[in-house]
Formats: structure tokens, sequence, C-alpha cells
């Protein structure tokens, strides 16, 4: 290559890369303002005494972090979080896998299925919870059936907590009543990891598995060793969009169960809008958006530094 | 090509899964044509004694103004959010340069932000730029809180696009428009169904936004769904007569759809 | 299958295109047609935009009504229903809430008399006094006493009450008081009689919906009013009498077991799933808004005096919990007087008696025509004259809605719990913010 061609070629390429840049611009001024300006506003929030319709910009310090956590309703908030949102996820991964996997069998009717499966993604959370507090009432609903079982669950008014313990208010456990919630939300969104499953199976070519066949590999093995790993990537994709439902869920619940007898399905996201809006406790309200943000930094930051890794 | 358990018994799980997925469709059709008196909970599987579609007329005819809002946020939202996700994700997989990862992080943290915490500035914002109350202000809001996800749906799609083919365009002289307007957006048309479906259901469907934003008669269709019932009282027969003809357009969506919604999960998520 | 696809993908683009093309010509449209009709009006500040949560069956007849009789003697004034639903008004007060702090308050807002308007709006100085419009319609001697001081801060007026419910009724199924020979209890022990008798007979005593917690909290302010009396009552919301008095302690108690002869899936139910157990015989009383009167006779086609009845919450006869809906003057309204002329309307008898007959509550003026009313409606109007009148906790009007959110909050975990001490303890902690 002679020199003239080879600065061009540089020349070319920083002037794509301003380009690029200027691709990205108009999103990151956007998100720059609507994400991080707005959650500037709401740290700031937090840190004052704005808890009345009147303005009171004062600086409180942290009291309204402290208030929060000596509170047995965010503590309570915090536990329910945590188990819906390992119950949610690790559902939605379970049932779509499995769906996908049979499915992926060549059956007939497979677009039926897959449609049946899918159209719950269409509805509206409100819609969902409206309809799911009915079929999980514990007076009708399944139980219609399941009494002749002689099994009737309470579902989403069950108080109990399952092996809890003492820990500072509340105590720490399974609280049963979230399961009716994870249900809800577990039918609403299997379809999507339903999906994403189905487009990874179809994206393993046949030969591995005949090759693994040959090697005389049972058909369970070749699932478990072959095609699992390779549906890891996809795995980390249905997490981490399921995380941010998850971690945000609010309408489903609200429109549901509301905060539940004694708090057992209460979360961040509706303790928040009530706090604000119903109490007027602004300060209060912006600091468990903050903690809430907190929680999935949390969560995703090593993901995003694996991915990261990764690709260097 | 099968599992050793016979086809039967796949079959009847998966019958038993879709019956399990399709009852509360059945309590939603059900209830929809009840007449009133005979809605409630302790009769929710029983069929009604006549079928009245008087509720589908009366959610109609509440809902109808609505819908039309709904269709003029949703399609230029979605187009929006879809056009700007692809140009991020081309940049973040195919135009990396320093510091391109963190940019990338931070557009994806917004996509964890709740919602409620960021009404009261948003609304004096958009007050600020005169976009309250207005369809193109919730259509602004919708894109960008819709730019994280549709940039990192796009970005795992175009990581699928060998790294060689870019490089190759590059050496015939192709400029970074050029590759993206012939070389990326013709390969991308599977992803752009799957993010147009997933922007479509999701704004079609949002709440909150869309009630703060927004009042009367620029209400979207789910406002409006909201609305059939009353501070006190709730017409459970209407309101779900509503829902179902409110869910209608992206259940269309779905059915038909569907199979391209897989086929671009497949074109684009399967290195992740 | 490529060239296939990618066809569809042209076609879905283009159809996109045309409809959002298309979406832009036909909302200019949109805004011509607007324009036309705003025309007559006093061009864009012309509008009266009456914001409030009232979509449902019933309360939006009768808003309309009431809009369409302001019409009919204005026509010249154009008035936007902005009208919010859901969560029993919490997404209404998020957006008024939001715009009150944007300056782009609306015309007039509906809001509960007592401390939901005077501990926020009042307080944060958004509201423009009324006293002189009062005075210029004669009303002061039309609205009960009581009823003025409520929606009055400082011996300013700040807002218009259109109707009066009220809440502290007990709804029983009459077939069932029959069946089990249940005499009406007037008072806590024989409240405590009459359950166990119905307990033994496995009917369920009181029914209760507390998805959302007010129907709980409703209970304990009716325990609380009959325990304390009314002037106790309203010293206690006042800050002059503590939550640990001994009285508020024995209220809590009697809570407690009335807490003992409820449905066991309370949490699950809404207010109108628990009227549904009264109403099919599975529960025999129901404490409710007198709301629930219109459920039974209008929703449920049940008979007034006949499949149900009414009588006063125990001990609290003679006393009369009010909830009222008001409509107030923002500031920063610019046509404040056509506001006011709808707020005249909204105040008349002719406007009360249009919008209470189709919402059902009873008018808030003392001089409207009870022949407008149904029975349950004519005995409300002569106790609302007669009676004490009192402030409800439960739907904001004796303390601030900080107070009550976390009120709300200690019923729900009480409800659970049972724990006296802590239910104490959590209201006595937000007293303050009372």
């Amino acid at each position: 290559m002679s020199k003239e061609v080879q600065v061009k070629k540089r020349k070319r390429i920083s002037k794509d890369k301003w380009t690029a840049v200027a691709f990205l611009l108009p999103s990151l001024i956007l998100i720059l303002v609507f994400v991080y300006g707005f959650i500037g506003w709401t740290g700031y929030v937090s840190l004052s005494n704005y808890n009345t319709i009147v303005p009171d910009f004062s600086f409180a310090g942290l009291k309204n972090y402290k208030y929060l956590f000596s509170d047995f309703r965010f503590q309570a908030d915090l536990r329910n979080t945590l188990f819906f949102t390992i119950l949610f996820i690790g559902l939605v991964i379970i049932m779509g896998l499995g769906i996908a996997v049979l499915i992926d069998q060549k059956l007939k009717g497979e677009s039926l299925f897959r449609n049946i499966f899918l159209f719950p993604m269409a509805l509206s959370f409100i819609v969902t919870g409206v309809v799911w507090q009915w079929l999980l009432n514990p007076s009708t609903g399944f139980n219609h059936f399941l009494k002749f079982f002689g099994i009737t669950p309470k579902w989403y008014t069950d108080t109990n907590i399952l092996a809890g313990f003492e820990w500072g208010s509340i105590e720490f456990g399974l609280p049963v009543a979230i399961i009716a919630v994870v249900i809800a939300a577990v039918w609403q969104m299997t379809g999507f990891s339903l999906a994403m499953y189905l487009a990874g199976l179809r994206g393993i070519p046949d030969e591995l598995r005949e090759a693994a066949r040959i090697d005389g590999a049972s058909e369970f093995q070749i699932y478990r060793r072959i095609i699992l790993p390779m549906l890891l990537p996809i795995t980390m994709s249905v997490v981490i969009i399921m995380a941010h439902i998850s971690l945000k869920i609010f309408d489903l619940i609200y429109a549901m169960t509301g905060p539940g007898a004694n708090f057992v399905t209460d979360v961040p996201g509706v303790y928040m809008f009530e706090t604000t809006f119903r109490g007027n406790y602004y300060a209060n309200g912006a600091a468990i958006a903050i903690i809430m943000l907190l929680l999935v930094a949390v969560f995703i930051v090593p993901y995003l530094w694996n991915s990261r890794k990764g690709e260097q | 090509m099968s599992f050793p358990i016979g086809k039967t018994i796949k079959y009847l799980i998966l019958i038993f899964f879709a019956l399990l997925f399709l009852a509360p469709v059945y309590v939603i059709i059900v209830t929809s044509i009840k007449p009133l008196d005979e809605v409630s909970l302790a009769e929710m599987w029983t069929l009604p004694s006549t079928i009245d579609f008087s509720s589908y007329k009366e959610a109609f005819s509440k809902l109808a103004p609505n819908l039309m809002n709904s269709i003029y946020l949703v399609v230029p939202a979605t187009l929006l959010s879809a056009i700007l996700g692809a140009m991020n994700g081309y940049v973040l997989s195919k135009w990396k340069f320093k510091g391109s990862e963190t940019i990338f992080t931070v557009i994806l943290f917004g996509m964890f932000i709740p919602y409620q915490s960021i009404l009261i500035p948003m609304i004096q914002f958009l007050r600020q730029i005169d976009l309250y109350n207005t369809i193109p202000g919730l259509i602004l809001v919708h894109v960008v809180y819709g730019l994280p996800i549709t940039t990192l749906m796009f970005r795992n799609f175009y990581a699928n696009i060998p790294d060689q083919m870019i490089e190759a365009a590059k050496i015939d002289g192709a400029s970074f428009l050029g590759i993206f307007r012939h070389v990326i957006i013709p390969l991308s048309i599977t992803g752009f169904v799957v993010v147009a479906i997933w922007q479509f259901t999701n704004i079609w469907n949002e709440f909150l936004f869309a009630v703060t934003v927004t009042t009367s008669d620029k209400q979207p269709v789910m406002v409006a769904l909201q609305n059939l019932s009353g501070s006190q009282i709730v017409q459970w027969n209407v309101q779900m007569a509503g829902a179902l003809i409110a869910a209608l357009p992206t259940l269309l969506v779905y059915i038909f759809l569907g199979k391209y919604f897989v086929r671009g999960l497949l074109a684009g998520s399967v290195k992740g | 299958m490529k060239k296939k696809l990618y066809g569809i993908f042209i076609l879905l683009a283009f159809a996109l295109v045309m409809a959002a093309c298309s979406s832009d010509s036909s909302s200019d449209q949109n805004d011509e047609t607007d324009k036309g009709d705003q025309s007559e009006s006093a061009g864009e500040d012309g509008n009266v935009e009456i914001f409030s949560w009232w979509t449902g069956a019933g309360e939006e007849e009768g808003l309309l009504a009431l809009i369409e009789l302001f019409e009919e003697e204005h026509p010249d004034i154009n008035v936007e229903n902005a009208a919010v639903a859901g969560g029993a008004g919490t997404n209404a007060k998020a957006v008024l809430a939001t715009r009150m702090q944007g300056n782009d308050p609306p015309s007039t807002f509906q809001v509960h008399g007592g401390e939901e308007l005077n501990k926020s709006w009042v307080a944060a100085d958004k509201m423009e006094p009324l006293n002189d419009f009062y005075e210029e319609n004669n009303w002061m001697d039309k609205y009960p006493e009581e009823l003025i001081d409520l929606v009055s801060d400082d011996g300013n007026i700040y807002s218009v009450p259109v109707n009066v419910h009220r809440g502290n009724p007990v709804f029983y199924n009459m077939e069932v008081f029959e069946e089990h020979d249940i005499d009406i209890p007037t008072t806590f022990d024989e409240f405590f009689e009459a359950a166990d008798k119905l307990d033994d007979a496995g009917v369920i005593p009181l029914a209760l919906g507390d998805k959302e917690s007010w129907p709980a909290t409703q209970i304990f302010e009716n325990i609380l009013l009959g325990v304390l009396g009314p002037d106790d009552y309203q010293k206690l919301f006042d800050g002059e009498i503590e939550f640990n008095d001994d009285r508020v302690v024995e209220a809590a108690e009697i809570f407690g077991k009335m807490l003992e002869y409820i449905n066991e899936d309370h949490a699950s139910r809404n207010w109108q799933d628990s009227a549904q157990l009264v109403a099919n015989g599975e529960a025999a009383m129901l404490n409710m808004g007198d709301w629930a009167k219109g459920y039974f006779s209008n929703d449920l086609d049940m008979e007034t005096n006949v499949d149900f009845g009414y009588f006063d919450f125990p001990e609290t006869e003679g006393m009369f919990q009010v909830i009222t809906d008001t409509f107030g003057l923002p500031k920063g309204v610019k046509n404040t007087d056509d506001v006011k002329k709808f707020l005249t309307v909204l105040g008349s008898v002719e406007g009360q008696d249009t919008f209470n007959p189709l919402k059902g509550g009873i008018p808030a003026r003392v001089d409207a025509d009870p022949e407008k009313y149904d029975d349950y409606g004519k005995d409300a109007m002569e106790d609302f004259t007669s009676a004490r009148l009192v402030p409800s906790l439960a739907h904001g009007s004796a303390a601030s809605e900080g107070f009550l959110t976390k009120a709300n909050q200690a019923v729900n975990i009480f409800v659970t719990q049972g724990d006296i001490d802590n239910f104490i303890q959590a209201l006595e902690n937000a007293a303050p913010e009372m």
C-alpha cells in the first residue's frame, strides 16, 4: 500500500469515526437529560425535606433513607422484590425453555401453540392483573376446581412467610402470597423467553446434534452438554430483560393485589407511587427510587462488566 | 430427533399448559358477554344465561376516539425508537471506539429507571418545551425511554453480522453511512420486526406516562380503558369487553407477525 | 425467503409511514374542528376545565348532567371534562399534583373537604379564598356550619361542596337477620352478641374487603367515633388527645375483636366484592359509605328496606361521618369569572339536585328538594341536618393525606398481626404529620 492511500484511508476512518459519534449523539443527549438529569433531580429531592405538598428543598441529609430502612413496609418490600425477582426470572426461563424444547420437536400445530403462549404478551399488565386477581381468588377462581383434589391454597391472601425468621422489624422468608403474583407475571412473560429460546434452538445446526449422536450421546446428554451451553447467551439476555421488568414491577401488582395484607405483595414501585401521590411524601418517594436504582446497579453492573470483558 | 418420551406425552404437556394459558381468556370473554347483575366473583366460571353484547357497544363507543390517539402515538414512536436504536446498535457493535462500551452502559442503564420517580421533573420539562398534553410529547417520552432496549436489541442483532462483511465493504471504499445503508439495513429487516413488535406492544399498553402526560381528548386507549371503571363502582362486563377491544391491535400483531418475531430473534440473538 | 421478508418489511414500513402521514393530516383536521368549537367562546382561556376522578357509572352521568345544565345557562362557555380514573382517585391525584407543581392548574378540581384540601393545596397557597363568592350567592346559611368549617381554614372558605356521603352506616341482609332472629345492634356489646349468634349459625357476621386499606380504616374510625364521641373524636385529630389515650386503646381492642368476625378472604376483595357477600347472604353486615346503597339497589337489583336494610354503626347514632366532594378555585387560573359561574351552578339547588340523584349521594345544601331522592336519600338528608357532623379519616377529611397514608399502613399491619401496642405506636409516630 502506498503512503497516500494509507493517509487517505486514515482520514476516512477518522471522518467515519466522527460520523459514528454523531450517530449516537441525539440518543445520548436525550438519555442524559431524561434519564440522568431526572435521576439527579430525584437524588436531590431524596436528600430534602420535601415531604408535604409545599415544596421544601432544605437539606435533610440521609433522613429519608434512614426512615425507609427502619420502616416495616419498606423492609417487607425489599424482601418481596428479592423473592419475586428470583422466582419470576427462574420460572420464566424454565417454562420458556421447556415449552420451546417441546415445540421444537417438530410437532403438529406448532404455530398454534406458539401463538397461544405468545399472546399474553399482547395484553397490558393492568388487564392481566384484574383477571388473575379473579383466577387466584381463594374462594372462586382456580380453587373452584382444585377443591375437588382437596387443595385450597389461599394464594395472594396467604400472610404466611415460609422459612421465616426475625430480621429487622419483619419476618424474612418467602412470602407465600408473592407466588400468586409470580404466576400472573410468568403467564404474561413466558412468551418472550419462549420466543428467544425457540430462535436459539433453531439456530443450532443439526449437524452438531448428528455428530453427537454418532458419538453415541443420548438425547438427554445432547441437550445437557451441547444445546444448553449454546443457549447461555440467550439466557443472559432473558435475565436482563426480565430483571428490568421485575425490579420495576408496578401495574400488575397495583391492579392485582395492591400492597396486600401485612404488605406481603407490596413492592417498592407501589410504595413509591402511594407514598408520593397519596401521602405527598415526595422526598421519601424519591429515596425509594434511588434505592431501587442502586439495587438495579448491583444486578446489572456485573453483567455489563462481564459482557465487556468477553468482547475484548 | 426426539426425546425418549412418546409424542403423546409431549402433546399432553403442551395441551395442559395451553389450557392453563387460555383460562384467563375464557374468563375475560365470558365476563364480557354477561349482563351486569350476573357478574360476580362467585360466578366467574359460569356461562351467561343470555349472551349480551351491549357491553361491547358501550365500551367501543367510549374507546373509539382514544383508539385513534393510540395509533397516532404508537406508529411514530415505534418507528423513531427503532431507527434511533438501529443507529446506536450499528455504532456500538461495528464502530467501537474508546469509550463506546461506556456509552452503551450509560444508555442501557436508562432501562432500569423507575418511571414513577421522574414524573414531576419530566412534566415540568415537557411544559417548558411546550409539548405537555400533546401526542408528540408522549411520543418523545416513549422514544427516549425506549432507546435503551432498542439499542440493546440492535446491538445484539448486529453483533451477529460478521465483521468481515464490514471490512470487505470498507476495502471496497464504502463509508460509514454507505455501509449502514447498503449492508446493515438490508440485513436488519428481521431485527426491525422484533423491535417494532416489542415497542408497539409496550407503548400501546403503557399507562403511567399516558395518564400523566395527556389529558382528556388526547389520551391513548389504555387510559380510556381505566376510565371505564369508576372511583367506587366497576362494571366488570364493560371493563372486560373494553380490555378485549383495546388489546385487539396488539393481538393481531402477534398473531400475524408472531412467526417473524421468532425468526427475527433467531437472526439476532443466537450469539447474544 | 429473504426476498419475501424484505417485501413484507417494505410493505410494513410503507403502511407505517402512511399511517404517520395520515395521522398528521387528520390531527390537523381535529385541531381545526376544535378551533371551530372554541370560536364561540372567549378564545383559548374561555375553557372551564373540570378535573375529577368521576368516570364510573352514575358519577359520570351526574357530572355530565351537571355540565349540560351549566352549558344551557352559559352557552358561551366551553366546558372540558378532564376526568382521570383508577386507584380510587390516586391516579387523578398524581396528575393533579404534577400539574399544580408545574403551575398549570385545572380551572377547578375535585377534592374531599377537610384536611385533604386544607393541609395540601390551601397550605401550599394554591387556592383562592371564596368568602366573597359565598356572600354574593347567600350561601352562608345554605350549608351546615360544620360543613363550611370543613372547607375553611383560618376563616377563609376555599371550596364549594357538591355532595355528601355518609361513612357510618352498616348495611345488612334483612333475610339473614330475620332468619337468625337478630335485632339491630346499637352498642358494641349488642354487636358482638349478634356476631356470635351469626357465627354459630355459619354466617359471616361482618363482610370486609380491604384489598385497599381504607374500608378497614373506615371501621376503625367509626369505632373511634363510637368510643370517643364526636367532641373527643374531633379533639383526637386536632392533636388535643393523644393516640395512647386509654379510650383509643380501647377502640383498638374493639377493632381487633371485630376483625375476628370477618370473612377470611378479606384481603382479596375490594368493597364491591365484600358487598356481594352480604347480597348473597354469605355475610350479614357491611360497614360502608352509602355509595354502597347505589351498588345494592342499582347493580345488584336489591330493594331498599326489603332485601337490605341499614342502621347506624354501633354507638354512633345521631352522628354523621361526612365525606364530601368539593370544588375550589386554584390560583393562577385566568378566567376566574367563568370558573365562578361554574361553581355557582355547582353550588345551586338545581345543580345539586341534578347531580346527586344520579351519583347516589345527598346534596350538601340543606334546602334541596327531598322529593328528588329515594327513601334512603330522604333519611340521610334528614340526618344530615339534625346529626352531629364529623370528618372522616379514611376519606381524607379528618387529617392530612400524609397521616392517612401512614394510618392506612398501620391498619393494614394491624389487621394481620393484631398487635395493639405496635398499632398505637405507629399512630403516635405519625401523629405529628396530622
